[in-house]
């Protein structure tokens, strides 16, 4: 199963997508960003943490965003993945303005398109792994028998077979967050936003993500990744670099030498 | 997400907080079951006089003299005064007088002594006519009532109650017997099946005699006065037409009006309610602490719920990130807090049930579980819990997955 490319495991979701996959002039890009800022305000105290950032994302783009502790990454990832809404500026995911939508159907944008790997793996305790992965299936609406199918290839994709029925706590920092990767793929979302998935892991287990991610960009999956690891960004079809809630060069796209893949 | 997925979520959240689920639903079981055993007790209590005066006898109306709705209450109390007579008794038994009246029968009673070979035994005595067991619903267990000529002739013969003969006679058969009430010689000729105790005192332990036998020798001082007339209507439905034949016709012979009639006519129902009212009082005051108790346990829900909501923020921000909608998690804590009220008041039934079954026993009072009650109890524990439910939900729901995911 595990050999098995991803799509062949979820054909119904691999169906939804195939109107958005037809081919049209122009392509909308699937994440557009126009001059986003967002302003965290605890009483008399401001935190200016995006001051007008401008992205785009085609469809199947792999991007690495990276900067400094502080520089507002994680807040740029929440916005993207509609868990947080800008303060100012627009933001159209797959064509949609996400600022108009009420909170229902955020979720469902949350639940369909997007696979999110959180910086503190954000599990839940009192699961096992395999109950954790299939969490966003129970709010997609799937059967039982197949939540549990799912999630356990899921988790057999990221080398997890054999620690299913652990909890978080009884889990390493790496698997914790290859748990939290199997729990992103598990839908077999159009868009995986990654906040630091290999922070916690030995360069083994890192290869491992890594790899798993670039199997993933080939299958058209649209890939948007914080790390503080130049390897880790020079995995990606480009990087950008935030400083203080802005881009530092917005025009500086590093394409990726050479094609090992 | 479906009910089964929310149901299912809600009992693993319940599951997995035993220890808290349990103490919470502690509050619902006991406030559950300590109304369920209050209300038993009181409708129990009620019940139990209610048959008691089913025994005085069925469509029953009873004449008492004097007078109880007197406002100055310068007239006798009820039962003190001498107003009422055989004349009253033979009047009312008069067809065109009173066409819905079925049977009279006027008891005069006193206490006396009655002595059976040396054995001593006070009971009272009831003087009446033939027609008192069928008012009274009364049935003989051996030998027989006296008959309308007996009555007339005045003759010595009693009817003895079940524990009266027992006292007197032990286990002998006292039909044939001779027994003396005061120094008159008496035979009995009959023994009055047992009903146990009413409103009006132990009805197994009298010596029922002829109206004239009793008025000649037993309380020769009483001349034709009675302590009270009962009246059977002919049934349920000529029963308030009875009482306005019987009501007019004593007015009328009495040459008194409705506001100072010396003479009191209530029925059967007047008397229980007299009766029960005050056990209501006693049920309804015992049902208000108890249910303040099952308040304090559906307070004791929200409490918890609340706790879990903020315990929980994490947890419902990741799930909202996950794709929860606000719907789903208002539905997930509402489902939570009413399976706990539902499981609360399921174990509070059974134990109120256990309690009913175990109680009487040890108090001596019958308490009685009827199933409206119990359906009652859970309508009432879901309710519960789905009211401590409601705010901790919307609180819940309303949580930005972000702000939710960041607290700690
Ligand atoms: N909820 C909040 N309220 C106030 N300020 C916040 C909040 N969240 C983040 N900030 C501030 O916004 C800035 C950006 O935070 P962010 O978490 O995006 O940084 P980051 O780039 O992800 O850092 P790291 O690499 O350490 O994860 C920081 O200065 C932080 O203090
Ligand atoms: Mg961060």
């Amino acid at each position: 199963m595990t050999e098995e490319p991803a799509y062949a495991l979820f054909p119904d979701t691999e169906a939804q997508r195939a109107p958005s996959s037809a081919p049209e002039v122009p392509r909308e890009p699937i994440l557009r960003l126009t001059d986003v800022g967002k302003t965290y305000r605890s009483g008399s105290l401001t935190v200016e943490a995006l001051r007008g950032v401008t992205l785009t994302v085609d469809e199947g783009d792999f991007v690495a965003i990276m900067g400094p502790s502080g520089s507002g990454k994680s807040t740029l990832m929440h916005i993207l993945g509609c868990l947080d809404v800008p303060t100012t500026g627009a933001y159209r995911l797959a064509g949609e303005d996400v600022s108009a939508m009420r909170e229902s159907q955020l979720a469902d944008v949350r639940n369909r398109r997007i696979g999110f790997v959180f910086q503190q793996f954000n599990l839940l305790a009192t699961m096992s792994a395999w109950r954790n992965v299939e969490l966003p299936l129970v709010y997609a609406g799937l059967s039982r028998p197949e939540r549990k199918a799912r999630a356990l290839a899921s988790l057999a994709r990221v080398g997890l077979a054999d620690r299913v029925d652990h909890r978080p706590g009884e889990l390493s920092g790496g698997q914790q967050q290859r748990v939290s990767v199997a729990r992103a793929l598990v839908t077999d979302p159009q868009l995986l936003l990654a906040d630091e998935p290999t922070g916690n892991l030995d360069s083994a287990s890192t290869e491992d993500v890594l790899a798993l991610f670039d199997e993933l960009n080939d299958q058209g999956r649209t890939i948007v990744i914080i790390t503080h690891e130049q390897d880790v960004a020079d995995r990606a079809h480009r990087s950008v670099q935030i400083r203080d809630g802005r881009f530092i060069d917005a025009a500086a796209v590093h394409t990726r030498v050479g094609s090992g893949r | 997400m479906s009910w089964l997925e929310t149901l299912r979520t809600a009992y693993d959240a319940i599951r997995t907080r035993r220890m808290r689920s349990a103490l919470t639903m502690l509050g619902i079981l006991i406030g559950i079951a300590a109304v369920m055993l209050t209300v038993g007790l009181g409708q129990g209590a009620q019940q139990q006089v209610a048959s008691q005066i089913d025994k005085l006898g069925s469509n029953l109306l009873i004449v008492s003299p004097g007078s109880t709705t007197s406002l100055t209450g310068v007239r006798g109390g009820r039962g003190s005064a001498t107003t009422l007579t055989t004349a009253d008794a033979v009047m009312l038994a008069d067809p065109s007088v009173a066409p819905d009246v079925k049977a009279v029968a006027p008891t005069s009673t006193t206490q006396a002594s009655l002595t059976a070979d040396g054995t001593n035994w006070t009971t009272s005595v009831v003087g009446t006519t033939p027609s008192w067991p069928e008012v009274r619903a009364r049935t003989l267990s051996s030998g027989r009532f006296f008959t309308a000529e007996e009555l007339a002739d005045a003759q010595t013969e009693a009817v003895l109650g079940q524990t009266t003969a027992q006292e007197l006679f032990g286990a002998r058969d006292p039909v044939g017997q001779q027994v003396s009430i005061g120094s008159q010689p008496f035979t009995v000729i009959g023994v009055l099946a047992t009903v146990g105790s009413t409103v009006g005192g132990d009805q197994d332990d009298q010596a029922v005699v002829p109206a004239t036998t009793y008025a000649d020798v037993v309380s020769p001082g009483a001349g034709t006065s009675v302590s009270s007339i009962y009246l059977e209507a002919a049934g349920q439905d000529v029963l308030s037409a009875a009482y306005q034949e019987a009501d007019n016709a004593l007015l009328t012979s009495h040459g008194v009006s409705a506001t100072d009639a010396d003479f009191t006519l209530s029925s059967q129902q007047s008397i229980v309610q007299t009766a029960t009212s005050t056990s209501r009082t006693l049920t309804v005051l015992l049902g208000g602490i108890a249910a303040i108790s099952l308040l304090v346990g559906g307070i004791g829900v929200m409490n918890i719920m609340l706790v879990s909501v903020t315990e929980r923020i994490r947890e419902i921000g990741l799930r909202k990130a996950l794709g929860a909608t606000p719907r789903v998690i208002r539905r997930q804590f509402l489902t939570e807090a009413s399976l706990l009220g539902l499981a609360g008041g399921v174990l509070g039934l059974l134990l109120g049930v256990l309690g009913a079954a175990f109680l009487p026993s040890l108090i001596g009072q019958p308490v009685t579980v009827s199933t409206v009650a119990a359906v009652a109890a859970i309508a009432i524990s879901v309710v519960i819990g789905v009211v401590a439910g409601v705010y901790p939900a919307s609180r819940a729901a309303r949580l930005s997955p972000i702000d939710a995911l960041r607290s700690e």
